[in-house]
């Protein structure tokens, strides 16, 4: 396994289990499960000890594996060197799970899909742009900007309510984009994640290929699933793209008054996507873009940025579902965090967070009180 | 599933409950070096009368309960040597009340000291609590079960010291209160003026007791906080400075510490001397009261303050100082373990040339670190040894050294902190018999059938 020589190196300490200055537990599987097996120390622990043939890969290590969020607070909190690659080391030690192919089912009919598919939803890819129906949204043809969706904004129909307005926005805007619509395929980040080394090959070459061929310079990603992986696996790939977030660009837009908006006036907070904040450092963009909406009071969690706790979707759990579940299901702390704040609204930038603690809202009986909004749906509702 | 394992999961819920490999391969070790033994069940259980039943069941059935915090004590104090139950007690982590007029906060036995510290900053930012630098996720409890040391242990002595009150379960599953608890709301006192009690369960590794709730002293926390570091290459003189520096009574907590690396740090023995204000004149003032008190020594040529370099001090004024736990990897091998003998600080120089000659006999990485432990009262003394994991032998030099510690602390008048199963055997064959007599009493009634912790503190 790569990274063999690095999983001895723990200590055990458990910084990475926690926000920077300690308030809560942050690992979202431990806090979730609760035995030290569930900490990033402990999936080290239990790497090195099945690597030295001391445990077998049971139905138990692979909830244990496959139940990480790759939500990188261990990465931010580690206080040793090699923190930088505890998740790489949890991704490797799942590819050599699924090179053996002993893996959960779940995870196993997810990357089935993507396969056969291109999709987790075992839906044509003929519907993969029907999301844009009855919006300006056009298709790609040598627009500055590729406007890529993702599975989820694509067939979800949550996503998709998403999609639409940050389509409707960034066309609003004067952008020039345009999207694949059914040549559309999954960016592979989950894939990736999940430790399908090979599909995930075949997925982002097929993606750059078709990048190329049509001429793709600049994209902007709805999800920061896609934007991380098209900013941080594509070039190794040789794949190298100008790659925004949404809010990346709406954000400038917006503070200069390009997209004209009316106030709102409502207490709003903020949750940082993992795979846009940590993963590659963006906390500012979706905020300055609530900050420049008059009237909003902007109020923010006790865990934020850095420190924001997990919504529990990453890693591929949203399509597995195996970190869910139960009170203490990330999304369900998540949104009583929310809560807490007297915000009304959590705001959020990313389709998965969104349907993540969409759900938790409804089981948590909080309809009345707490409404989950993607950023470009709260600047939809100030349009003037 | 056996019928043991039923009941258990009964308790705690399904979800809390384990006999699982891989729960049983991780609960079977500490980051230190001791031989593992795996448990055959883990549970964590989430209230007081989870807990009341879990010691019942162990009791009626005659297994082993291990109560473990985060088992960072390194000694292999949470392996669970004769199998049984280890009860991660994590999952109990409720700050209760806090009481801010008569500083103290009641906490549940599995609390972390970093989550107690972030909660005090946020809610009562004029309030703190004695800090070990042990991780952040090491718990309030188990600290005080093994008279741990903290940031205002040079003024308040022994984090144990610092405590207002404890609930325990005993393995009979009664719930005991001890201290002004048991007979008033107010969590004020833990004994005085009536018969100390908490030497019933304190120092005794969860072999006669669980704690479930504790009080713990809160201290005025001040608006600044500084460091200053004098150095010194006359090991023989470290306890003059000592006692002059405490003699000031300005001094919030001292550190010496002596190791190779860097290069500069060789050969000498850096008192870390932290001093804490709420206006500058009062930062200030202790400053030079703490620099009038080592003027001889400057004068004398034997020492002198160092400036500390500004990228220095955050890592030195932080609570706790992560820069601990890196000693972890300074092999890129992830572990340390350290033997650290409460002793007299006169002894100093004596420590300091024994962990230099153990280093280089087994060619080790090593760091020296000392605590101060009330004004001058005594001192922990921290034989640090990094090791490499990966390598076996490395691994064993270490138990080598770590055993030589041992002996020597014993020969040197020490008492073992946080004594190894070995270090515990050492002990009670030095120790006067009758005091011997008492400690079997009380094991005898508090655990009559042995499973509690089995194997510490086993009085033969
Ligand atoms: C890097 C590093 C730095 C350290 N620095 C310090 C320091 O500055 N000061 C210091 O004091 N220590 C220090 N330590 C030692 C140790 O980590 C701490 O004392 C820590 O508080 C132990 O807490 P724990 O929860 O990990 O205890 P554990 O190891 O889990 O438990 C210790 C003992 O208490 C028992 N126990 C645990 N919980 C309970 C309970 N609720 N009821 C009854 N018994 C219980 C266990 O069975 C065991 O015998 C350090 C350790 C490390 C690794
Ligand atoms: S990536 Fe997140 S979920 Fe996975 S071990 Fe690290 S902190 Fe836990
Ligand atoms: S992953 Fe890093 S912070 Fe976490 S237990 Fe291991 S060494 Fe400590």
């Amino acid at each position: 396994m790569k990274y063999a020589d690095i999983v001895h190196r723990c200590f055990r300490c458990g910084y990475c289990k926690f926000t920077s200055d300690y308030t809560d537990f942050n690992c979202p599987t431990y806090r979730k499960f609760r035995f030290e097996t569930y900490s990033p120390g402990g999936r080290m622990w239990l790497i090195r000890a099945w690597l030295n043939g001391e445990i077998k890969n049971s139905d138990r290590f692979q909830e244990i594996l496959f139940s990480c969020a790759t939500c990188a607070n261990c990465v931010e909190h580690c206080v040793f060197t090699f923190s930088e690659d505890l998740v790489n080391i949890f991704i490797s030690a799942r590819e050599e799970m699924v090179n053996d192919g002993i893996i959960p089912p779940p995870v196993r009919d997810y990357l089935k899909n993507i396969n056969i598919n291109g999709n987790p939803y075992k839906e044509p890819a003929s519907e993969r742009g029907k999301w844009a129906e009855g919006t300006l949204v056009e298709t790609y043809k040598d627009q500055e900007y590729l406007f890529y969706i993702g599975c989820v904004g694509s067939y979800d129909e949550r996503g998709k309510k998403i999609a639409r307005a940050v389509g409707n926005l960034l066309v609003k805007a004067g952008l020039s984009i345009g999207i694949l619509g059914d040549k559309e395929n999954c960016d592979g980040n989950e894939v990736r994640t999940l430790g399908e080394a090979g599909l995930f090959q075949f997925l982002a070459e097929k993606n750059i290929a078709l990048f190329r061929d049509l001429g793709v310079k600049k994209i902007i990603t709805l999800d920061p699933h896609a934007f991380n992986t098209f900013k941080k696996d594509y070039p190794a790939l040789d794949g190298e793209f100008e790659v925004y977030h949404y809010t990346q660009i709406l954000a400038p837009l917006i503070q200069s008054g390009k997209i004209p908006l009316k106030g709102l006036n409502d207490k709003i907070t903020y949750h940082d996507p993992c795979y846009l904040g940590r993963h590659n450092g963006e906390y500012n963009a979706p905020r300055k873009i609530l900050k420049a909406i008059p009237g909003i009071e902007l109020v923010e969690m006790d865990r934020s940025r850095e420190n924001a706790f997990c919504c529990g979707g990453g890693g591929g759990n949203f399509f597995t579902d195996i970190l869910g579940g139960g009170e203490d299901s990330p999304s369900r702390i998540r949104v009583r965090e929310a809560l807490d704040t007297g915000a009304g609204i959590i705001a959020v930038a990313c389709p998965q967070c969104a349907k993540m603690l969409d759900d938790a809202v409804k089981i948590e009986q909080l309809d009345d009180r707490l409404k989950v909004m993607d950023v470009a749906e709260i600047v939809t509702n100030c349009l003037l | 599933m056996d019928d043991i394992a039923h009941s258990l999961a009964m308790i705690v819920g399904e979800a809390y409950f384990s006999n699982q490999p891989e729960e049983a391969y991780f609960y079977a070790r500490d980051p230190g070096l001791m031989p593992p033994h795996k448990p055959d069940y883990v549970v964590v259980p989430k209230s007081v009368e989870e807990i009341q039943e879990i010691a019942r069941l162990a009791s009626r059935e005659k297994i082993p309960l291990v109560p473990m915090g985060a088992g960072l004590a390194l000694t292999g104090l949470t392996i669970p040597l004769k199998g049984g139950i280890v009860m991660d007690m994590k999952r109990m982590n409720r700050i209760l009340k806090v009481n801010e007029k008569a500083r103290h906060v009641i906490v549940e036995g599995g609390t972390s000291q970093g989550l107690l510290k972030a909660y005090l900053e946020k809610n009562y930012p004029r309030l703190r609590h004695s800090m070990p630098d042990s991780p952040a996720t090491a718990t309030i409890a188990a600290n005080v079960m093994i008279h741990g040391q903290g940031r205002l242990t040079q003024q308040y002595g022994f984090n144990s010291d610092m405590i207002s009150g404890l609930e325990v379960v005993l393995a009979s599953g009664e719930v005991c209160k001890i201290g002004s608890c048991s007979m008033s709301p107010d969590w004020f006192s833990k004994g005085a003026p009536m018969p100390d009690l908490t030497g019933l369960f304190l120092g005794w590794f969860g072999a006669t007791g669980i704690i479930t709730k504790v009080a713990v002293k809160l201290y005025p926390k001040k608006k600044m906080r500084d460091v200053e570091i004098f150095i010194t290459d006359r090991e023989d003189l470290v306890p003059d400075m000592v006692y002059e520096l405490t003699h000031t009574e300005m001094v919030e907590d001292i550190n010496i510490f002596a190791q190779p690396k860097p290069m500069i740090f060789k050969d000498n023995h850096h008192i870390a001397i932290f001093i804490t204000g709420d206006t500058d004149e009062e930062l200030e003032f202790k400053r030079k009261m703490t620099w009038y008190s080592l003027d001889r020594f400057i004068k004398s040529k034997d020492g002198g303050f160092m400036g500390v370099p500004p990228v220095m001090k955050p890592t030195l004024l932080e609570m706790p100082q992560r820069s601990v736990s890196r000693f972890a990897d300074v092999k890129k091998g992830g572990g340390f373990e350290y033997s650290g003998p409460i002793i007299m600080v006169e002894k100093y120089p004596e420590c300091a040339h024994k962990i230099v000659e153990l280093a280089e006999k087994y060619d080790l990485g090593y760091s020296g670190m000392a605590r101060i432990i009330g004004r001058s009262h005594a001192m922990m003394y921290g034989f640090a040894f990094t090791f490499n994991r990966a390598d076996p032998d490395m691994m064993d030099r270490t138990r080598k050294a770590l055993h030589e510690v041992s002996e020597f602390a014993l020969e040197a008048g020490g008492v073992f902190w946080k004594a190894t199963v070995d270090e515990q055997k050492m002990a009670m064959e030095k120790m006067d018999p009758n005091t011997l007599g008492i400690m079997k009493m009380i094991k005898e009634n508090l655990d009559p059938n042995g499973i509690m912790n089995p194997g510490n503190w086993e009085v033969i």
